[in-house]
């Protein structure tokens, strides 16, 4: 089954050591995710493609026990809807990004700190396992 | 500028009305706030009118009377009554029309909100993936809150438990049947630490205020209530908002805090002025969040002032009389007249089961919303 991500241009892949895309504006050094072609800040134009840190640590979390409103949600629903995490993790100095957790026990996420990204199956579609983004605990294996 | 009086006041009730239209129930809200105004639709001279589900909230006419005035429709996410309201209020205040109305109306599938991710600048992904809910952002925030504030999930439960009881006391609401604590605690974990009956639900209604040039009130009533400040802001960058892929590392209060410290300015009236108040209570947490974004408390005092009693109607800091979004749903056009509804019930003394002792002269109300908007105003008699 061919590996295909959700979108082009969200994460580095096929890779090794997989990263998240984001933009830099040339001019007030803001960073955001996923890329923009204009600054949010400061209004310019100058954007430039950033790679972000495949680690960072867990800012703010809850989980998503229903399965979302479907359109947009494309994922899994019915009996075979799996509950997930969201949280917002901080990479280094450059950005919040909002992103799915592979862990979804409170008492676990409570705690947890440092996390690291993870590329994880999402879906399939006809022959193709459509493979995201997702943070996981350090050291959670 | 003019001052701005609200004269007449008018609900269909909010909930679910099998056969009725959005339309039908924005001219039921207008026929009301007539009366109670003691005027006729033909002595409208404008109106603004506020929707999410009907694109032309003004086709009302057709069941009111087609007199040719200007009226306007808006749309402005959560904060959208609050916008028909500004609107209106400002017309009056330019000096442009004395008598107007501002209506809002609704009618909505049961269900979470939904919408195609890039209509809110936001990528396909993000809503294929199952990030494109408010419910989620609402979690979050509250979960975050309660970690660096303090604040306990028997806090939440005790939030919505006053909802549904005051929902009792409403006439007009939606749920109207109080529930315990426990049971709130127990129904389904829908986003932690937020369970199924710490939300409110979308629902329909209509709700429709009066307004006149403050000078030319008492024609209509003896007893106006003027309309002292009424703000709209959206997000600035930083602030830890709804629907938002990312955010900067700097960290700015949300849009709710601007419109408030704006309202207060203009209307000259603090928080400890305040004897009724009306919060966005999308979840239970989202009422403890805006007490202090409101100005009513600091950050972390809503543990006690909640436990209490202080936000009950015989409290010290009456919230959500009748039943805030969580008893009475959300009709996005007309919520925001709900709460300025209530509000001049209070004020007036006429709020029946559940009136707030002790004479309230000053009310407050504040909306929020996606993507990141916010409404308040400020009344007094």
């Amino acid at each position: 089954m061919a590996q295909v991500p959700i979108a082009e241009g969200v994460f580095t892949w096929p890779s090794e050591s997989p990263q998240l895309i984001g933009s830099r504006c040339g001019a007030c050094g803001i960073v955001t995710f996923p890329t923009q072609d204009s600054c949010p800040r400061c209004a310019a134009t100058s954007m430039e493609e950033h790679l972000l840190p495949r680690r960072g640590t867990l800012w703010a979390w809850t989980t998503q026990a229903f399965p979302p409103p479907a359109p947009p949600y494309s994922g899994p629903t019915g009996e075979d809807f799996v509950p997930f995490a969201i949280g917002y993790v901080t990479l280094g100095d450059d950005v919040k990004v909002e992103t799915r957790l592979t862990e979804t026990d409170p008492a676990v996420l409570d705690a947890a700190t440092a996390m690291e990204l993870v590329i994880v199956p999402f879906a399939e579609e006809g022959d193709d396992e459509i493979v995201t983004f997702a943070f996981r605990p350090c050291g959670s294996g | 500028m003019e001052d701005v009086a609200i004269v007449g006041v008018g609900l269909h009730p909010f909930g679910r009305f099998a056969g009725v239209t959005g339309i039908e129930m924005g001219a039921v809200a207008i026929r009301r706030a007539l009366a109670d105004a003691g005027v006729e639709w033909r002595d409208i001279q404008f109106a603004f009118a506020g929707s999410y589900e009907i694109d032309n909230p003004d086709a009302v006419v057709a069941l009111l009377g087609l007199t040719g005035i200007p009226f306007t429709d808006v749309y402005n996410g959560c904060a959208t009554a609050a916008s028909a309201l500004t609107l209106a209020a400002n017309t009056i205040r330019l000096g442009e029309h004395d008598l107007g109305i501002a209506v809002g109306m609704d009618k909505h599938l049961p269900g979470a909100f939904s919408a195609d991710p890039r209509l809110y600048a936001c990528p396909s992904w993000y809503g294929a993936l199952g990030q494109f809910v408010t419910t989620k952002f609402f979690g979050m925030k509250i979960n975050k809150y309660m970690h660096d504030h303090g604040i306990s999930s028997s806090t939440l439960a005790r939030v919505a438990a006053k909802a549904y009881r005051n929902g009792a006391r409403n006439e007009d609401a939606f749920r109207r049947k109080p529930l315990s604590e426990e049971e709130i605690l127990g129904s389904p974990m829908l986003n932690f630490p937020l369970t199924q009956y710490m939300f409110c639900s979308p629902d329909e209604g209509a709700a429709a205020v009066v307004l006149c040039k403050a000078e030319h009130a008492h024609r209509y009533t003896d007893s106006p209530v003027y309309l002292r400040a009424t703000t709209v802001r959206t997000r600035r960058l930083g602030a830890f908002e709804v629907h938002s892929p990312w955010l900067p590392m700097e960290e700015t209060p949300g849009p709710t805090v601007d419109a408030s410290r704006a309202a207060y300015e203009t209307a000259g009236i603090g928080p400890e002025d305040v004897d009724v108040i009306q919060l966005q209570d999308t979840d239970a947490g989202a009422e403890v969040i805006h007490l202090a974004e409101n100005g009513f408390c600091r950050d972390g005092d809503q543990e006690a002032l909640v436990a209490d009693g202080a936000l009950e109607i015989e409290g010290t800091l009456p919230v959500n009389t009748d039943g805030g979004l969580i008893a009475n749903g959300e009709p996005i056009g007309a919520s925001g007249l709900r709460q300025v509804r209530e509000v001049v019930l209070q004020l007036r003394g006429q709020a029946g089961d559940r009136q707030v002792p002790g004479d309230p002269k000053v009310g407050y109300t504040q909306l929020y919303g996606a993507p990141g908007t916010a409404g308040v105003s400020i009344l007094s008699l």
